[in-house]
């Protein structure tokens, strides 16, 4: 980091600049004496109220009075960093100011806003505000920003359909990458099933895939591999990659973790024995292979989910409960197909209009009361008909259950490569459910597909689409440029004790054996202050808030 | 929408429409209408001071008309851009009167009345169309009275009232009560006239109404007099009226028993044969919700199926029930009667007894039907992309963002009913497929070859 340079000799030069905001501000408090009090304050040549500081007129002012005034800090009082932080920084830095030079008061927000009708006061506070802002810009350093390269190359972990339709995203929009898959043949559970619900062949869509992939300029497509090994960070990954023709190593700028998830099957569970008690996986493979053979079936929904020990809706197994069903009643339309269920989770456009047509052709539904769960025994299935109220019978020659898709037992060992989190169900966990579904916290690296939570094809295909994009925004930039706001630690005074080490949530912290001490990786970093807070010596600080800029704010109040 | 606004990559044109779509993928024009909004956006700085002195109020659809906002508005707070715009059907002076008060009281010289729609041409690549969906109307459902009982709300007008910066202002107070209230307000600034009236007399006469009234007999000839007692006259019943209400208006407490009715114009031939996969966990937030702002409220929430099919979705619905007194009753309701204190009593079969069973709520919630977009057949003329079955654009399994157009592609509930993380997912996917539009490979290049 560079240090403040001439910190002797430089004279302090503030320039504070008060915004009316129309009357959101000076509706509510004094402005012209704010700025008045501004201008006495310690380091303050100039002092200037605004009616909108963040107009184009507002901005001309605060450029004017940097050149004019030579001022090396500026202090505007107005609305929310939130929102116009960037707009004031990087207009200062316009004018040739360094913008970590720059801090920004919240008067309107924290002020004129909560003490509407109490001029007075609101004034008060206000100036209190603007010292102690004033206060912190005479300690502020300027600070350049964070640059590093980017390799524009992509690892997809994952050969299913989520990680063929990222990887063929990312190489239709000109990007390379390396596709890792651990089995012999790219295509994933796709392989196993029959048909998908529109009929297709499940097994000839993710061929078709796979060979568009495969043929792919761009992509390095590789079978029976695996990744032993990943270090580094956004932009620059080393890759370690066993192949069988030997051990690969690459670069790579993003990773997308598209390892998918697996059908539960569990023996003994709702009498499944693999013969007249079958799971729908299963069903799968015989309708498949043409040695599916039965006049009354009977399915249960919901095996081994959304119970005590598995909380979790598996999302697609009602629908592979009602396509298979409809599978059954096409070929045998004199087949009796039963489904017991508790919610048939058939949403959306196209899978509801399955359940009507289902419906239409013969195939029964009914509710069982999840207290007391079907019972299956040697040609029947005993269940409560949760809707009725009774106890229902229903003989039947093949039993099939729709388990669901549970996380990989080798999921922890994809985690434990880029120690990304996953959920208590063992699927991994994005950064913001609703937000970034796409997303890991950590940066550079992504997640589509059943990795993440069950999904159907289409929708696997559409996330894995989607990363493409993500990852897009990151490589098409010539470099990765972030704040300098960011966490450093002295290596003088750092004991070692890795406090901060456990608390940074984007893992931007490691321990370095030889030195003994803590080292923030700063491109990981993302000024969160977390280690700063928690360093018993002292030795992490935030850039931009480090102790004595805070203090020098709160000794001004 | 913050981010959206300030990238420097991204040209946000609100308040406009596509007009006309021509070239082909790669190479699209694009014929954009910029409507007038009588401010100018460059100058306007958001700040607001023309709408808080503009005479004119309009039900604001933001707050689903229960509330008001002026004739010159933002959409709501934080949205982008800060702009304001006039509402010309409401605008004194776009209807030819006199006003122009936000023109003197704008401090920027933003508001422009002369300002025109302006035809914008663009040169674009690949196009996404995401233009959402509509909210099914309600009142098409007769037996559920949702035009005739005050106390019968859509999910949506329920997320305002739920909202702290909704017209309640977080409280769950019950539109009747919210009208008895405005009513109170009517009467009692109505009462005040009269009273003012009526002290103009008791001045002028020395002698105070009551008095007066019980010596005054109807044959009175002297035109003050009868003016006098025909004032007071009309001002006893308002008093009355006031009173009563009043009365009644103490017993008002905010809404505590919360009925939630499920697929609503949804899975439902008459409407949609859709599901609209969203409202189920809509309904468990909102119920969650109330609760926390008020540990009182019950809430049973009435469906076939309670489609909780998402990340986490099940789990939430479990803890609603066992946190927050959801119970979830497997039941389609067969109509909605008024009970007694505008309560809606709903009337529905309890299949395990087999009988027809009436239970009375505070206020009752639709989960509406997530219809398509209005104007998306003029819309899909204009891309010229298909329509499917249901009233969205039309993809296919293969190729999921993929409009039946070249370099056309849509997400979000345009695509059909989904939730947010579906709909994000799916935005990133479409803009992937627009960036592989623009995109040369080798492996187009060798198909141009």
């Amino acid at each position: 980091m560079k240090k403040k340079s001439g910190e002797n000799t430089e004279q302090l030069r503030v320039g504070v600049f008060i915004c009316d905001c129309g009357s959101n501000i000076a509706g509510h408090l004094d402005c012209k004496s704010v700025t008045e009090y501004a201008s006495t304050l310690p380091g303050v040549v100039y002092a200037k109220e605004n009616l909108y500081t963040c107009s184009e007129s507002g901005i001309g002012e605060i450029q004017n009075a940097i050149k004019e005034n030579k001022l090396n800090r500026v202090v505007v009082a107005s609305c929310s960093p939130r929102t116009h932080h960037p707009l004031f920084a990087s207009s200062c830095a316009q004018a040739g100011m360094n913008p970590y030079l720059f801090e920004m008061v919240n008067i309107r927000d924290q002020c004129s806003w909560v003490h509407m009708g109490k001029r007075d006061i609101a004034t008060a506070k206000a100036m209190d505000l603007v010292r102690m802002g004033v206060a912190k810009s005479t300690t502020l350093e300027p600070q350049s920003e964070i640059e590093s390269s980017l390799v524009r190359k992509i690892l997809v972990i994952g050969g299913g359909i989520a990680g063929l339709s990222a990887a063929e995203a990312l190489a239709g929009m000109g990007l390379e990458v390396i596709l890792v898959e651990k089995e012999e043949k790219f295509g994933g559970l796709m392989l196993d099933l029959n048909l998908l619900d529109s009929g297709a062949s499940a097994e000839q869509q993710v061929f078709e895939l796979a060979a568009k992939v495969m043929t792919t300029s761009g992509i390095t497509a590789l079978t029976a591999s695996k990744v032993t090994q990943i270090t580094g960070y956004i932009g620059n990954f080393q890759v370690a990659i066993a192949t069988p023709g030997g051990k690969i190593d690459a670069k790579v700028g993003c990773i997308v973790v598209a390892s998918g998830a697996i059908p539960l099957i569990q023996e003994g569970l709702f009498g499944h024995n693999g013969k007249n008690v079958i799971t729908q996986m299963e069903l799968e493979k015989r309708l498949k292979d043409g040695s599916f053979k039965a006049g009354r079936v009977v399915m249960i929904q919901c095996v081994g989910a959304r119970n005590q020990t598995r909380e979790y809706c598996s999302r697609i197994c009602c629908a592979t409960a009602v396509k298979n069903s409809m599978i059954i009643k096409r070929k045998y339309p004199l087949a009796g197909v039963h489904v017991l269920y508790r919610d048939m989770q058939m949403y959306g456009d196209v899978k509801e209009q399955m359940l009507w047509d289902a419906r239409g052709m013969g195939i029964q539904f009914d509710v069982y009361d999840p207290k007391r769960p079907p019972v299956v025994s040697d040609g029947k299935v005993v269940f409560h008909h949760a809707v009725l109220g009774e106890t229902k019978e229903f003989p039947c020659d093949l039993v099939v259950l729709s388990t669901p898709l549970v996380a990989r037992p080798d999921a922890p060992e994809v985690a434990a490569l880029m120690r990304i989190p996953s959920d208590k169900n063992g699927f991994f966990l994005e950064a913001h459910a609703k937000l970034r579904p796409l997303d890991f916290a950590a940066d550079g690296i992504f997640v589509c597909g059943s990795a993440r939570y069950p999904v159907t094809s289409i929708e696997a295909r559409t996330q894995g689409m989607g990363v493409a994009s993500r990852i897009g925004a990151i490589l098409f930039k010539d470099k990765l440029v972030k704040s300098s706001i960011v966490a450093e630690i002295d290596a003088e005074t750092c004991v070692g004790c890795m406090g901060c080490l456990n608390v940074c949530p984007y893992d931007a912290i490691s321990f370095n054996r030889q030195t003994n001490v803590c080292e923030v990786k700063e491109i990981l970093c993302k000024g969160c202050g977390n280690c700063a807070s928690t360093c018993p010596s002292h030795s992490a600080i935030l850039r931009g808030y480090k102790p004595e800029q805070l203090l020098a704010q709160i000794r001004a109040i | 929408m913050l981010d959206v606004g300030r990238h420097p990559n991204i040209n946000l044109m609100a308040y406009s429409e596509v007009e006309k779509v021509e070239g082909s993928a790669g190479c699209f024009k694009v014929r954009v209408r910029r409507k007038a909004r009588y401010v100018d956006e460059d100058k306007c700085t958001g700040c607001g001071a023309c709408r808080e002195k503009c005479p004119t109020d309009v039900l604001d659809l933001y707050n689903e008309g229960h509330s008001t906002r002026k004739a010159i508005y933002s959409w709501f707070a934080q949205g982008i851009p800060s702009t304001h715009t006039i509402d010309p059907d409401h605008c004194r002076v776009l209807q030819g009167k006199k006003c122009g008060i936000c023109q003197k009281k704008c401090e920027a010289g933003a508001i422009d009345f002369e300002q025109k729609d302006t035809i914008v041409d663009l040169e674009i690549g690949a196009i996404i169309a995401a233009n959402g969906y509509t909210i099914f109307d309600p009142g098409k459902i007769a037996e559920y009275r949702y035009n005739d009982l005050p106390n019968v709300v859509t999910a949506v007008e329920f997320e305002r009232f739920l909202s702290a910066s909704g017209p309640t202002h977080g409280h769950i107070d019950r539109p009747s009560d919210i009208a008895v209230r405005m009513k109170i307000e009517e009467l009692a600034k109505e009462e005040n006239k009269l009273l003012k009236m009526l002290a103009r007399f008791e001045e002028k006469h020395g002698k105070k109404t009551a008095e007066f009234y019980k010596t005054y007999t109807p044959g009175e000839t002297d035109p003050e007099m009868v003016q006098w007692a025909s004032r007071y006259e009309e001002y006893l019943p308002v008093k009355n009226r006031l009173l009563e209400l009043q009365k009644k208006a103490e017993t008002f407490t905010t809404a505590k028993r919360l009925a939630f009715i499920q697929c609503v114009g949804s899975r439902d031939l008459r409407y949609y044969p859709f599901c609209s996969s969203y409202c189920c966990m809509h309904s468990i937030k909102e119920a969650i919700i109330a609760h926390e702002h008020e540990n009182a409220t019950t809430s049973v929430i009435f469906g076939m199926d309670i489609r909780a099919v998402g990340k986490g979705f099940d789990e939430y619905k479990v803890r609603g029930g066992n946190k927050s007194n959801i119970s979830y009753r497997r039941s389609r309701v067969a109509e909605i009667i008024n009970g007694p204190n505008d309560n809606p009593v709903l009337v529905y079969e309890d299949t395990q007894k087999q009988i027809v069973k009436r239970e009375e709520f505070d206020l009752v919630i639709l989960a509406t039907a997530c219809a398509p977009a209005q104007g998306m057949k003029e819309l899909s003329k204009i891309l010229d992309i298909e329509i499917n079955r249901f009233g969205f654009f039309k993809t296919s399994p293969e190729n999921p963002l993929d409009t039946t157009r070249e370099g056309i592609f849509v997400c979000g509930c345009a695509h059909s009913p989904m939730d947010i993380p579906e709909s994000v997912a799916q935005a990133s996917s479409a803009a992937s497929r627009a960036v592989q539009t623009v995109t040369v490979t080798p492996e187009k290049l060798l198909k141009i070859s």
